[in-house]
């Protein structure tokens, strides 16, 4: 959880005409962002990792600016891939020392956006790269792919619902690369060989990781102590 | 019958002997819940090292469930030990004592006493896995709260929901005590054939920890036998903590991966128990008195 | 006619290479006190486990109260009380709850005054809430006693009762033996490999060796004065005997053994011997009086049966 907060230390600059260009962009998305001073939500999560039998449990969230995150799940126990969920895109785009390119165009689920690439200036960043599928009309971020320097590469795909005025997706769907998972035997205490039953999740072995929250409810702004996300 | 079981539980629960398993279960659980009471964190941060390198867990997984399957693990394997104290003891400690002779003069079958002398171990077997729950369950869940379950497999991990697990348990302990019963019937069996305790206690002690060493090893020639040995299909109280997963990968609340692994082993034990109980009646109502 | 109580025909038990009981039959009558000598290792126990279904015999026969035993053994045990061997009983019990324990298990519901006046017979009243683990052998023996008299059987069957007791011991199981024949009108079968504790309380004996019968006659008859062996050891034997031979005691010679003679008469004509061997000038060492079974027993447990025959 505590490298959810390392993850974002972008930098912004004013280099390029093109870069200025998706600069004002990612601007006036962190300005929509930054409407939302704190944030608490409640939603499903789904851990789809194949080495994890995992049910959808209901989570709570809570964001209070500038990148504090607290993710609490019914039952007291989650499992998040490594190097942090950025579940939500604010903290992202909080700071503003990066290079943003314009990358072409896409259309993600139907909507056509702007892909934008953020470079953060200081070398000191965990992040390497991040591109971002800016929906510009709605000045939504559909779409987010993180590089990092320890952590791989993921992405995040979002869709939007009733909280779009605030940039709070309605769902986030988190896909990561896993590596395998192995204990020994004698650690465990198995005896028998257990690999049969690992079928199931074997179909779906494809080395992708995906964690998928669906957000039901946001309560925006109330205020929230920063004891909280101790 | 009914008297001749009587008179064996009041023989069994007035003998010292019978405590002390209570007492060592006691001990080494609440021994545990200390340890993990006032270091649990450090335990803790082992435990949740990063699973596979990609994972990491949030949130505290030491809670009253997870440490009562810890303890479940680490007492199944010594758990046979206090069954065995009795068990075996129930036959060759009579004739060891010499009343044995005494008891089989008396107007009633052999099969009847054998009866009921098994029946009185299984008694005290299943209450000293109620003893067992008690402490490491329900203690366990009153001092470490309870919450989700977090288990970690050979290749993969499992999480239970809070409101999954604890049908699970009650599922796992019925399933300990047809082991632990398969146990006493071992136990039991072997008394017939000694005229004092410590022989078939050591023994049945010796064939649970040989059966459980050939069913750990992970040799191949060994391996064609491990489905005939009853230690294989003991730990199979741990399938009811593993989950079956849908088609997109989501675990489905209140199903086991392989019930069908749950049952057979519990036939293969309820064979066992027949068998030895079975064989101790045959055996016995051949065999001269002589002690 | 008297009720046969116990039954045994062609009684025979094979234990491998060893023959531990070879085709004996005797009866017991109803009241009798049934001594059960012979050696240890003779097959007394065997046969007495046979009698409670400890050991099942090779083949034979066993019927009790009339019953055959194999098929009615549990109608026939509820009317047995036995001591077999060392009477041994839950030692972290008390006196009471083992007297409890086994009166349930021979079949009764007994009442608190019950098991009282039982450990009162047998002299434990006082003793009867401390554990067993304390109490002497003699009290143990007394206590197996109580349990097996406990359920008030009709046979008491009592496997070398006074092993390893002191005279006292002794001496009060045999008292309680004949307490339990004459004003309790118990059948009693009792075995020792000692004579003279037989001697005192049977009606009736039996002498097994090597797992046949020897001998089996009324007490009686067989400890009959008219049946006394005298054995004398005098300074020279030869000339003894050529007196004795000479004089009307000759018919009364039995035979000589090693350095003894020995003659069978009537306990009562021991005073005119004695008188008898002063006029022949005989030097005597010894006289020593004993019954003809005893004398019989000795040889048979001493080995040497060769030197004198006696026959039934």
């Amino acid at each position: 959880m505590r490298h959810f907060f390392f993850i974002v230390v972008l930098f912004v600059s004013f280099t390029n005409v093109q870069a200025q260009d998706m600069t004002a962009l990612v601007t006036k998305v962190k300005a929509k962002l930054d409407q939302v001073n704190d944030y608490e939500a409640e939603g499903n999560m789904k851990t789809d990792v194949s080495f994890i039998k995992a049910p959808i449990g209901k989570v709570k969230v809570y964001f209070k600016k500038p990148n504090k995150f607290r993710l609490k799940k019914e039952g007291g126990i989650s499992l998040l891939p490594k190097g942090g969920v950025s579940v939500n895109i604010s903290t992202i785009i909080t700071t503003s020392d990066f290079v943003a390119l314009a990358a072409g165009e896409a259309v993600i689920d139907g909507f056509k956006t702007k892909i934008v690439k953020l470079l953060p200036t200081n070398e000191a960043s965990e992040i390497v790269i991040t591109t971002l599928y800016i929906d510009e009309p709605n000045l939504l971020v559909r779409k987010a792919i993180t590089t990092t320097k320890e952590n791989g590469t993921y992405e995040m795909q979002m869709s939007y619902g009733a909280y779009a005025n605030y940039g709070l997706p309605q769902k986030v769907v988190f896909s990561f690369n896993t590596k395998d998972y192995k204990l020994p035997k004698g650690i465990t205490l198995e005896f028998d060989d257990n690999e049969k039953p690992l079928s199931e999740a074997q179909k779906l072995k494809n080395k992708k990781g995906r964690v998928e929250i669906t957000y039901s409810n946001y309560i925006v702004n109330k205020g929230i102590a920063d004891s909280f996300f101790k | 019958m009914w008297t001749l079981i009587q008179i064996e539980l009041y023989k069994i629960f007035r003998r010292p002997r019978t405590y002390i398993a209570f007492i060592a279960v006691a001990a080494l659980i609440t021994i545990i819940q200390f340890g993990l009471k006032v270091d649990g964190k450090s335990y803790a941060d082992f435990l949740m090292k990063d699973i596979g390198g990609t994972m990491e867990i949030d949130g505290n997984i030491i809670n009253g469930y997870l440490i009562c399957y810890i303890m479940l693990q680490l007492l199944l394997v010594h758990v046979p030990l206090l069954v065995a104290l009795i068990a075996a003891d129930m036959i060759s400690g009579e004739a060891n004592m010499g009343t044995l002779r005494l008891l089989i003069s008396k107007p009633f079958s052999r099969t009847e006493l054998l009866l009921a002398k098994f029946f009185a171990s299984t008694v005290y077997t299943l209450l000293l896995l109620i003893w067992l729950a008690i402490l490491a369950l329900f203690l366990s869940m009153w001092i470490f709260g309870t919450g989700d379950m977090f288990l970690m497999k050979s290749s993969y991990v499992v999480l239970l929901s809070e409101n999954d697990v604890f049908w699970r348990y009650a599922g796992a302990f019925v399933f300990a005590a047809l082991a632990m019963v398969t146990v006493a019937a071992l136990g039991f069996f072997l008394s017939i054939f000694a005229e004092n305790s410590i022989g078939p206690i050591v023994a049945t002690m010796s064939v649970i920890v040989f059966f459980t060493i050939l069913s750990t090893l992970n040799i191949p020639i060994f391996n064609a036998l491990k489905p005939y040995l009853f230690t294989t299909h003991m730990i199979s109280w741990k399938e009811f903590f593993d989950i079956q997963v849908n088609d997109a990968n989501e675990a489905i609340v209140g199903s086991i991966q392989n019930p069908q692994k749950i049952v057979n082993s519990a036939l293969v034990l309820v064979l066992h128990i027949i068998g030895f109980v079975g064989g101790s009646i045959w055996i016995f109502n051949k065999k001269d008195v002589l002690s | 006619m008297m009720q046969q109580i116990v039954q045994v025909k062609g009684l025979t038990k094979q234990f491998k290479n060893l023959t531990a009981v070879n085709n004996l039959s005797f009866s017991v009558n109803e009241g009798d006190v049934y001594g059960f000598l012979g050696q240890n290792g003779a097959g007394k126990s065997t046969s007495i486990r046979m009698m409670l279904t400890l050991i099942e015999p090779t083949s034979g026969q066993i019927e009790l109260f009339g019953m055959d035993l194999a098929r009615h053994r549990r109608e026939i045990l509820r009317n047995v009380g036995a001591v077999i061997e060392k009477p041994d009983v839950y030692k972290y019990l008390s006196a009471y709850e083992n007297l409890e324990l086994f009166a349930r298990l021979s079949g009764i519901k007994p009442t608190k005054k019950l098991l009282m006046d039982q450990l009162e017979m047998v002299g434990l009243a006082n003793r009867a809430n401390d554990r067993v683990k304390t109490f002497s052998q003699g009290m143990k023996q007394r206590l197996g006693i109580g349990i097996a008299l406990v359920h008030n059987p009709q046979l008491i069957v009592l496997d070398e009762p006074t092993n390893g007791l002191d005279p006292q011991g002794i001496a009060d199981i045999r008292n309680l033996i004949l307490h339990l024949s004459r004003d309790l009108k118990k059948t009693i079968v009792v075995s020792s490999h000692l004579l003279s504790e037989i001697e005192q309380v049977a009606t009736r004996v039996l002498i097994i060796d090597k797992g046949q019968k020897l001998v089996e006659g009324n007490a009686a008859e067989l400890f009959d004065p008219a049946q006394t062996i005298v054995e004398l050891q005098t300074m020279d034997n030869a000339f003894a005997l050529e007196q004795l031979k000479a004089s009307p005691w000759s018919s009364y010679l039995q035979a000589q053994r090693n350095t003894a003679i020995l003659l069978k008469l009537n306990r009562t004509e021991i005073p005119s011997l004695h008188t008898d061997l002063a006029a022949m000038q005989i030097q005597l060492l010894s006289l020593q009086p004993r019954h003809s079974l005893e004398d019989y027993f000795l040889q048979i447990t001493s080995g040497n049966q060769h030197v004198d025959t006696y026959t039934n």
